[in-house]
C-alpha cells in the first residue's frame, strides 16, 4: 500500500497531498497496490470526498479534538500509530515546512530512512522499490536514494511538482475513521499563540519567486512594474548585469556569475537574452519564464516556457489578473471576520 | 545549564556552481566552513551561556580534519568540544547520523540541545530532528528566537506562513534558523586560547554500537546515483497574442506557485 499524508489546515486541503495523491496512483500500477490517504484533525470527515475524486482507495481520518491545530508531538504519535496498524510500503509527505518538521520525527519513531523534499518519484523496473530524487549541494547536484531494507520508504516531497488529477470514472474508496489513543500530556511543546507572517521584500537568495529584468525593460519606470507584479505574487525583484549597470537596479539583487546564485521555485526572466553569466546564476529545480521579443535569444533555449513578445502589455495583463484574485480574496476574508 | 551545540563541517556550497554548457559542477578552491546556521545555534548557546551561566559543548562527526569547526567554535566562546570520528560512521544516513549524536549526548549529558535548521550541502533538515526523536525529548525546528527561564522554554519559529509562539520544557531540542542572530566572530583570547584546549574524541570503542547498525551498512537510505541535470533540455517556446501569452503565464503560476 501507498500511504499519503494529507495536510489540511482549518478543514481545507493543503494542493501538496492532491498531487501526491495523483503521484500515488500512477506508482501504484507499477507495484499493485492501493492507494491511502490520511489526513489528521478535528473536523475533518468532509474531505473524504475530495480524497477520493484525487485517487484515495482508502480514506483514512485520524480524528480527535486535540488534532484541531497542528502540534508535533500528538501528530507524531497519531500517525506513528497508523502507519505500525497499516504498515504501508511508500509513505509520502509533502515537503511544506510541517512535513519536513514532522517526516523527520516519525521516521526517527519508526526507525526508517527518510528522502528529504524529492523532486522526482518512480519505481524502479527491477527492484520495485522506490527511487526518490533530490537535489542536494544547494541544487548543484541530484541524487538518486533507495530504502531497500526498511518499511515504509518514506519521502517528503516539494509542492508543486506533481500535477493533481481528479479521477476520470466515478470512484468509491472505503472511509475509515480512526481515533488515536493520545492524551493532552502527549503533547510535551504547546503552541501558545500564532499569527500570519508579514510578506516581506527578501533577500534574492531566499525568495521563492522572482520577477528580473534585463535590458530589454528600458528603464526604471519598467522596472516599477515588475516590482508590482514581483509583489503579487509574493516574491522579489532582481535583475541582470545590464540593468544593474544602467542604475534601473541595486547590486545587490543582481543575478548571475558576478551577482549571486539564486534558487527559487519561479524565475521569470523580462527582456533578458541570457547569456551564460545570467544563467550561471540560477539554480537547478527553477522553473523559468522568459518574455522576450527575441525568439533566438539564448534564454528561449533554457527557459520551461518562452513567451516570444512585447513584454509591457503581457506584464500589465498580468498585473491585472493578478490583482484582481488578490481583491476577492480580501473580500472573502472580510466576509469571514 | 549544560547546553550540546551539534555542528557539521560542510563544503561551501555558495561557491559551487555547475558549468551551464557541460551540465558538471565546479567545486575547484572550494573551503569547508562550519555550516553556517550551525554558527547560529552556537551564537544562541553562546548568548545563554552570557545571560544563564551555561557551559557549551560543541559536538560534531566527521573525518580528523573536522576539528577545525571545533577550534573555531572554541574560539567564539564554547567550553569544550567533541570529535565523533570513526571510519565505521562514514556513510553514515540522517537516521544512523542522528542516533549516533544522540548516543553522544547521552554520555555528555545535557539540558537543551541546539542544532542548526539545516546543513547547506545534504539540505534535509532532518538530523536535529531526529536527535530529539532518538532521545524521547520534545523538539522545535526553525527557531528564530528562544527565552529560557527556570525549566521553561518559550520559542518563536516560523512555519510556512505562519510565526508560533512555543512553550515546552527542558530537556528539550531547538533547531535554529539564521533568522535567529548574527554569530560573533572569534575573539582574539579565545582564538589563542583555542589551540591549549583539548578536543576530546569520541570513537565506536567509546559509543560501542554494533557495527552492522553504523555506517554506510547500518543506513536505510543509500544513494544508488547522483548526477547533475546537464544542459537543461530545450523548454516550450510560444508565440500569440498578449490575452493567451497572459493565459500561459497564468497557468505557469497556478501550477507552481499553487495561484488559482
Amino acid at each position: 500500500m501507498i500511504m499519503v499524508f494529507c495536510q489540511q489546515d482549518d478543514g481545507n486541503l493543503h494542493r501538496v497531498g492532491l498531487e501526491l495523491l495523483s503521484k500515488a496512483v500512477e506508482l501504484a500500477k507499477d507495484i499493485d497496490a492501493k492507494v491511502t490517504a490520511v489526513t489528521v484533525g478535528s473536523d475533518i470527515s468532509h474531505l473524504a470526498t475530495t480524497l477520493t475524486q484525487y485517487g484515495a482507495d482508502r480514506v483514512i481520518l485520524v480524528k480527535s479534538e486535540l488534532l484541531e491545530m497542528y502540534n508535533s508531538d500528538l501528530y507524531t504519535k497519531a500517525l506513528s500509530e497508523v502507519v505500525e496498524k497499516e504498515k504501508p510500503e511508500i509513505f509520502l509527505i509533502g515537503a511544506t515546512q510541517l512535513g519536513r518538521e514532522l517526516g523527520p520525527r516519525l521516521a526517527a519513531r519508526l526507525k526508517t530512512g527518510l528522502t528529504a523534499d524529492c523532486t522526482h518519484l518512480e519505481i524502479d523496473k527491477e527492484t520495485k522499490l522506490l527511487l526518490m530524487t533530490r537535489p542536494a549541494f544547494g541544487g548543484n547536484l541530484m541524487a538518486t536514494i533507495v530504502c531497500p531494507n526498511h518499511r515504509p520508504q518514506m519521502a517528503t516531497v516539494r509542492p508543486g511538482i506533481f500535477e493533481p488529477h481528479t479521477s476520470d470514472t466515478v470512484k468509491s474508496a472505503e472511509i475509515v475513521e480512526y481515533t488515536p489513543s493520545i492524551s493532552f500530556e502527549d503533547a510535551r511543546i504547546v503552541v501558545e499563540e500564532f499569527f500570519e507572517k508579514v510578506r516581506e521584500d527578501l533577500d534574492i537568495t531566499q525568495a521563492q519567486v522572482i520577477v528580473s529584468g534585463g535590458r530589454g525593460v528600458g528603464s526604471a519606470e519598467g522596472f516599477e512594474k515588475l516590482r508590482e507584479l514581483a509583489n503579487l505574487l509574493g516574491g522579489t525583484l532582481a535583475g541582470s548585469r545590464a540593468a544593474v549597470d544602467n542604475g534601473w537596479i541595486d547590486k545587490d539583487r543582481q543575478v548571475g556569475q558576478t551577482g549571486k546564485v539564486v534558487k527559487p521555485k519561479l524565475y521569470i526572466a523580462i527582456g533578458i537574452s541570457g547569456a551564460i553569466q545570467h544563467l550561471a546564476g540560477i539554480q537547478e529545480g527553477t522553473y523559468i519564464v522568459a518574455i522576450n521579443k527575441d525568439a533566438d535569444a539564448p534564454i528561449m533555449k533554457i527557459a520551461d516556457l518562452g513567451i516570444v513578445g512585447d513584454w509591457q502589455p503581457i506584464v500589465n495583463g498580468l498585473i491585472k489578473k493578478l490583482s484582481k484574485k488578490a481583491s476577492k480574496e480580501d473580500d472573502y476574508e472580510m466576509a469571514r471576520s | 545549564m549544560k547546553i550540546i551545540v551539534f555542528a557539521k563541517q560542510v563544503p561551501d556550497t555558495t561557491e559551487v556552481k555547475v558549468d551551464p554548457i557541460k551540465g558538471t559542477l565546479i567545486r575547484d578552491g572550494v573551503k569547508s566552513i562550519m555550516n553556517p546556521e550551525d554558527k547560529n545555534a552556537l551564537e544562541a548557546a553562546l548568548q545563554l551561556k552570557e545571560s544563564h551561566n551555561a557551559t557549551v559543548t560543541v559536538i560534531t562527526m566527521g573525518p580528523p580534519a573536522a576539528e577545525a569547526i571545533l577550534r573555531e567554535s572554541l574560539a567564539m566562546g564554547a567550553d569544550e568540544a567533541y570529535l565523533i570520528t570513526d571510519s565505521l560512521y562514514a556513510g553514515a544516513d540522517t537516521l544512523v547520523t542522528s542516533m549516533i549524536l544522540a548516543e553522544a549526548a547521552k554520555l555528555v549529558g545535557y539540558d537543551l540541545i541546539l542544532t542548526g535548521r539545516q546543513a547547506i550541502d545534504g539540505d534535509t533538515a532532518q538530523v536535529g530532528i531526529e536527535i530529539a526523536e532518538h532521545l524521547g525529548i520534545p523538539v522545535v525546528a526553525y527557531a528564530t528566537d528562544i527565552s529560557i527561564s527556570g525549566d521553561s522554554v518559550v520559542v518563536k519559529r516560523e512555519i510556512d506562513n505562519r510565526v508560533e509562539v512555543i512553550s515546552t520544557k527542558l530537556p528539550c531540542a531547538i533547531t535554529c534558523s539564521k533568522d535567529m542572530n548574527t554569530p560573533r566572530y572569534m575573539n582574539l583570547y579565545d582564538l589563542f586560547g583555542c589551540y591549549s584546549k583539548e578536543i576530546k574524541i569520541l570513537n565506536n570503542s567509546v559509543l560501542n554500537f554494533d557495527k552492522t547498525k553504523v555506517g554506510l551498512v547500518g543506513s536505510p537510505t543509500k544513494v544508488r546515483r547522483t548526477f547533475t541535470k546537464g544542459p537543461k533540455g530545450e523548454g516550450k517556446v510560444f508565440q500569440g497574442d498578449v490575452e493567451e501569452s497572459v493565459e500561459k503565464v497564468m497557468n505557469v503560476f497556478a501550477e507552481v506557485l499553487n495561484i488559482h
